[in-house]
């Protein structure tokens, strides 16, 4: 393979990462954004988004494409509705308090994490993926499903940014993420609100699963990763920013990628550096750079 | 139209309304006046159901509002001006009307006449609402709470760090309001301001009314003003 045809490789793996990651941590900021609620438990709606993705493929017969498509609508419907449960049983109780919340999260991340370990087990799940079309380019054949996630996670993404911005429920949640108090004081059930955007959060998580599931495989414990890679993403992003948290997930999809599979190539003596650690522990610097230089995120916007 | 009975309330172990009690009626201006701290403010956030009242009676055309849940409370016709104007600042002078206008499922009829009011609003539908000048704000404030047709309307402090012609327009707006039959409550420091358009004052000290008078015969040097407003 030529050079060129490696960064080719790299930079796809990379925006394979980051489409996934930018929608897993999407769902993150948006929770944060809006009710001011750090989800510690966000990693374990991924998780449930896999392993629900591999129980419908492991029951419903007949093609793959088939259960995929069954699986990317059941997922976040599951997911989204114990999320809503959550919030109302939970954090609602808590009146939204943020350390309350933390500890709370917590406590759900385990027993969403538990709960999939009695279900599911402990042994990683296929799942197949819906098609399986090999594309050549330049000089290596690469994984058409592949593109196809990439696809896919820009289309969501711009849905849910055209719900933001062009929906009245978009008007809502950005009122009641600017103010809650006067959100109420026109009519905005906010307790309502919240528990939307806590099930669209985690609907966008179990989502994102759905669509990596193929290539990374289920398993009851797959939810740490993107919960601290989507931390990453919204602190360098900017909580709360769309734009922010897409921009970020490229920069770190790419770093993690690009990394371990270009740069041994380019300086093959130092390749043995190279590896995945050194992309998480690059993508931890430039978090701690953010927040020591502009702590707000490259789109966040300061509060007083 | 709207009244108070003996209403208790305030934030968690701190009781700041001790049994406060008045009535306003269509058409008529009633200004709570007071030293700070005496519980103007926490009085309408009471009525809007933002503070727990732990005892007494909020009643808007009889219907008890006390124990609503707050985002149901301006469905019953009350429109709120809050302190410092509250406005919805990353959104722009049309996204703010719109809030207003969905609160009671108000249509474009609404709109156009809210923005007959403030024409200089209707200049500024695409600008993002916290770049408007103070003045503007307000006027958009007071439209944003417009949208809901309100019967009752609550003011708090709308001329406070306004300029005397915004003043004065705001001092409009409101005498156009009372002539439609609307109950305004204004909370108001400035003596001027709270004689010009309102017909009565309801003196507050302590949480609670100490004295409420007409106007009519009122002046800047009226004993009342040096008593509870320390002017």
């Amino acid at each position: 393979m030529s050079l060129g045809s490696i960064f080719l490789l790299a930079l796809l793996e990379g925006l394979v990462s980051a489409s996934v990651l930018a929608l897993t941590a999407s769902g993150l900021s948006l929770v944060f954004g809006i009710m001011r609620v750090v989800n510690v438990a966000h990693g374990e709606f991924f998780m449930l988004g896999a392993v629900i993705a591999w129980f419908v493929s492991h029951w419903v017969g007949g093609p793959p494409a088939v259960a995929f498509v069954l699986a990317l609508g059941v997922a976040p419907l599951v997911v989204g509705g114990i999320a809503a449960l959550a919030d109302t049983l939970v954090l609602k109780r808590l009146n939204y308090e943020p350390e309350a919340t933390i500890v709370a999260t917590i406590g759900l991340l385990y027993i969403l994490q538990q709960g999939a370990l009695s279900l599911f087990g402990p042994n990683a799940l296929p799942v197949p993926a819906p098609f399986d079309l090999r594309l050549q380019l330049i000089g290596f054949g690469y994984s058409g499903y592949k593109l196809a996630v990439i696809a896919a996670a820009v289309v969501i993404l711009l849905s849910l940014w055209l719900i933001l911005t062009h929906t009245r429920i978009g008007l809502v949640m950005r009122a009641t993420q600017i103010d809650r108090n006067t959100a109420r004081a026109f009519g905005i059930n906010v307790d309502r609100v919240y528990a939307m955007v806590f099930a669209m959060g985690a609907g966008l998580a179990a989502i994102a699963a759905v669509l990596i599931v193929p290539i990374q495989q289920a398993h009851y414990l797959m939810g740490a990763d993107p919960l601290l890679l989507s931390f990453s993403v919204v602190i360098i992003g900017g909580l709360g920013s769309l734009r922010g948290t897409v921009v970020a997930a490229l920069l770190i999809g790419m770093v993690d990628q690009v990394i371990p599979i270009f740069l041994p190539v380019v300086l093959p003596d130092y390749g043995a550096y190279f590896t995945p650690t050194l992309a998480k522990i690059l993508a931890t610097l430039v978090v701690a750079l953010v927040l020591v230089f502009r702590p707000q995120g490259l789109f966040g916007k300061r509060h007083a | 139209m709207l009244r108070l009975e003996g209403i208790e309330a305030g934030y968690g172990a701190v009781q700041v309304l001790r049994g406060l009690s008045f009535a306003v009626e269509p058409g008529e201006v009633l200004c709570l006046m007071g030293r700070n701290g005496v519980g103007k403010t926490t009085a309408l956030r009471a009525i809007m159901g933002q503070v727990p009242v732990s005892a007494g009676a909020i009643l808007v055309d009889g219907v008890a509002v006390q124990d609503l849940a707050a985002h149901d409370v301006p469905k019953e016709g009350i429109g709120y001006v809050p302190q410092g104007r509250r406005l919805f600042g990353d959104l722009t002078v049309a996204e703010n009307i719109e809030i207003g206008l969905m609160t009671r499922g108000r249509d474009a009829r609404v709109r156009e006449k809210v923005l007959t009011i403030f024409p200089r609003l209707r200049e500024r539908l695409g600008q993002i609402s916290r770049t408007l000048s103070g003045g503007e704000q307000q006027m958009l404030a007071i439209a944003r709470a417009l949208c809901l047709e309100p019967k009752v309307l609550l003011l708090d402090e709308p001329t406070e760090g306004l300029q005397p012609s915004m003043i004065a327009l705001i001092r409009d707006t409101v005498v156009a309001l009372k002539e439609t039959g609307v109950a305004t409550i204004l909370v108001e420091q400035r003596v001027d301001a709270a004689l010009s358009v309102a017909d009565r004052i309801a003196f507050i000290s302590g949480g609670q009314v100490a004295e409420t008078v007409d106007t009519g015969g009122m002046t800047e040097q009226s004993p009342q003003f040096a008593a509870y407003v320390g002017v």
